[in-house]
């Protein structure tokens, strides 16, 4: 009974933790209609930036998060601004070569900088081991990453149901030509929200060293499970990519403790399934317009 | 000259033999001739050229963008490896057709699931078909021989006399014999009224169906055939190197794939044996450059034919041999700019 329960919180701290790194995917692909292969490798320049600070500089933890989001915001504005930006309008076939060339040279780029091992982040005592609540263990770090996501994820929904920005994002959205006309300044506003979802991912980056693995072939590792979260869970809200998160996190972690043998079958079965039985997500109205 | 005998005359022109394509199968066999000492390269070409026809029948013709072409390449490799190993089908032609058959049945049962939905549920079905067999193929290892991949594989003689011999001149010559009946096969179909009936779905399925066109059925039939030539493809690669490995299923040549044939452009059927030829090359260069992180100059060139344009590096490609043509023939230039694509 206790080993369901402590199976059930990693499996929601993986899925909070997948909703953080994909959530940007969401917007990209959900609403801006552009499939972006290479979200993985902005989350990975936030976990690297992460690790260089923490380990090499001496950096407390937490004062590294914030610089992972800043740093893969950067990133992501840059790219945004310079080569995404045109992209846009291009058919599906080029933005996937397009994202999938830039995955390459990211997996290489931190392969020639970092070395192809896999790195961790030393972590501040404080967050290390588990302690036992109601005979269920319940690990410190994980813990921590629920409580990080967790707030995240109620201020994301702040945000876009009560903000003026978040109200010019969903017009934006719904209808690029009429908001535009409306006086609102689409470009913008994707592109502030584009750097936003990089740095949401850069952050998932740096909290998902210790449990997912920090290594040059993490966006290429975890590109499907940014999409199945995107493609389950639909776009029409953020409820939709958070539930299919934590269902695929509990999913998954249920999976290689049960049926270890089936290895990631149990997953890509399901997304088939659920793919061919409603091609717009679980949660979604239209997934691509 | 009425409308549709107009356009049979059109479509009859089209599908003649330019001197051009006579030249370029004369060039490909003097190669063989030539370098003897290059023959393994050359194998491992002919094979991507193959494989990437195959991509080229469903994303140049139908339109159908596929992450995981792989997953077909993959079944074939198997499937003619284990053939091979327990020696079910010993002569190597019909064990290649016995694994493309095999590989087809899966393409057939996947078609169902590629022809529902947009593009991007196109690229997410066909990603996870091909990561699911990867699993597959890990977890059943006792069959597949799991990470080590099959080993200790012995091909016999083609037809039973002309064994594969350690310079790889056999499965040079091989390959290439199959390439071209599977290129003629390819060639007569694009030009035939079923692969006119596919330009229409890709440019517009929903007046393709309206003018009587089964959409659906000649999607699934497509799919099927560039099943099979992907899994011919993954046979060859089996049978000419003597090992099938887990790598045959990876997301990386899918990706690859793509950039074969966005090299060579979609949609007149040598776009894939001229970008294997260009891929191997700039593969070689940037891997003697540096050998392990080829990958990023890979990318580069990825992001940098996107950003100019698949379409106007086209143009400026045929830019010199349209001027020596009409130098020569004095007429518009007969090298026509593949057709756009998806």
């Amino acid at each position: 009974m206790t080993s369901i329960l402590t199976n059930l919180f990693d499996g929601v701290a993986y899925g909070m933790l997948l909703f953080v790194l994909a959530c940007g995917l969401a917007v990209t692909l959900g609403l801006m209609n552009f499939v972006n292969l290479a979200h993985g490798a902005f989350a990975m320049a936030g976990g690297y930036v992460c690790m260089v600070l923490v380990n090499r500089m001496g950096w407390p933890f937490f004062a590294a998060l914030p610089l992972a989001f800043v740093s893969a915001a950067a990133i992501g504005i840059l790219l945004e601004r310079t080569l995404y930006r045109h992209l846009y309008t291009r058919s599906h076939l080029d933005q996937v070569l397009f994202t999938i060339g830039l995955t390459f040279m990211s997996v290489a780029a931190v392969d020639y900088i970092q070395g192809s091992s896999r790195v961790f982040i030393n972590l501040p005592a404080a967050l290390q081991g588990q302690f036992d609540l109601f005979g269920v263990g319940i690990g410190r770090y994980r813990l921590t990453i629920i409580v990080i996501c967790g707030l995240l994820t109620i201020g994301l929904q702040m945000v876009l149901a009560k903000t003026r920005f978040g109200s010019r994002l969903r017009a934006a959205v719904d209808d690029p030509r009429a908001a535009s006309g409306l006086g609102i300044n689409v470009p913008q506003v994707f592109a502030f929200t584009f750097a936003f979802g990089c740095g949401l991912a850069g952050l998932g980056g740096a909290l998902s060293a210790e449990i997912l693995g920090l290594d040059p072939y993490f966006p290429l590792k975890f590109m499907i499970y940014f999409l199945i979260v995107v493609t389950v869970g639909g776009s029409s809200s953020i409820t939709g990519p958070f539930l299919a998160s934590l269902l695929l996190g509990i999913g998954d972690v249920a999976g290689k403790y049960y049926v270890p043998k089936m290895g990631p079958f149990v997953i890509y079965t399901m997304m088939i399934v659920i793919l061919i039985w409603r091609p717009n997500g679980l949660f979604g109205r239209t997934a691509a317009r | 000259m009425n409308a549709s005998s107009d356009v049979g005359y059109h479509a009859q022109r089209q599908a003649r033999w330019h001197y051009g394509e006579v030249a370029f199968w004369l060039i490909v066999l003097a190669c063989g001739f030539a370098f003897p000492t290059r023959y393994l390269i050359m194998t491992d070409i002919l094979r991507l050229a193959l494989f990437a026809m195959s991509l080229d029948l469903i994303l140049g013709y139908a339109g159908i963008v596929s992450l995981g072409h792989a997953a077909f390449f993959g079944v074939g490799a198997y499937a003619a490896g284990l053939l091979a190993l327990h020696g079910i089908v010993n002569e190597p032609v019909l064990a290649l057709l016995v694994a493309g058959l095999a590989a087809m049945v899966l393409g057939f049962a996947t078609s169902f699931l590629v022809i529902r939905g947009v593009d991007l549920t196109r690229l997410m079905v066909t990603l996870g078909i091909a990561l699911l067999l990867e699993a597959l193929a890990e977890r059943f290892s006792g069959i597949t021989g799991g990470t080590d991949g099959l080993q200790g594989i012995e091909m016999q003689p083609i037809f039973g006399q002309l064994p594969f011999d350690m310079f790889g001149k056999t499965g040079f010559f091989y390959s290439l014999a199959v390439l071209f009946v599977l290129f003629l096969l390819a060639r007569r179909l694009v030009h035939s009224p079923f692969g006119l009936s596919l330009r229409a779905i890709k440019n517009n399925p929903l007046r393709a169906a309206a003018i009587g066109i089964p959409v659906n059925r000649r999607l699934i039939a497509i799919y099927t055939l560039a099943a099979f030539y992907a899994g011919i493809a993954g046979a060859l690669f089996t049978q000419t190197t003597a090992i099938a490995s887990l790598d045959v299923f990876a997301f990386e040549r899918s990706a690859d794939l793509m950039l074969v044939l966005v090299i060579g452009g979609t949609g007149y059927l040598y776009g894939g044996l001229i970008g294997a030829v260009i891929f191997r090359m700039l593969q070689e260069l940037f891997s003697t450059i540096t050998p392990q992180y080829w990958q990023f100059w890979i990318g580069l060139v990825l992001v940098v034919i996107v950003l100019i344009g698949r379409q106007r590096l086209h143009r400026w490609v045929l830019y010199v041999p349209n001027l020596i043509i009409r130098q020569f023939a004095g007429r518009k230039a007969v090298v026509a700019v593949p057709e756009s694509d998806a």
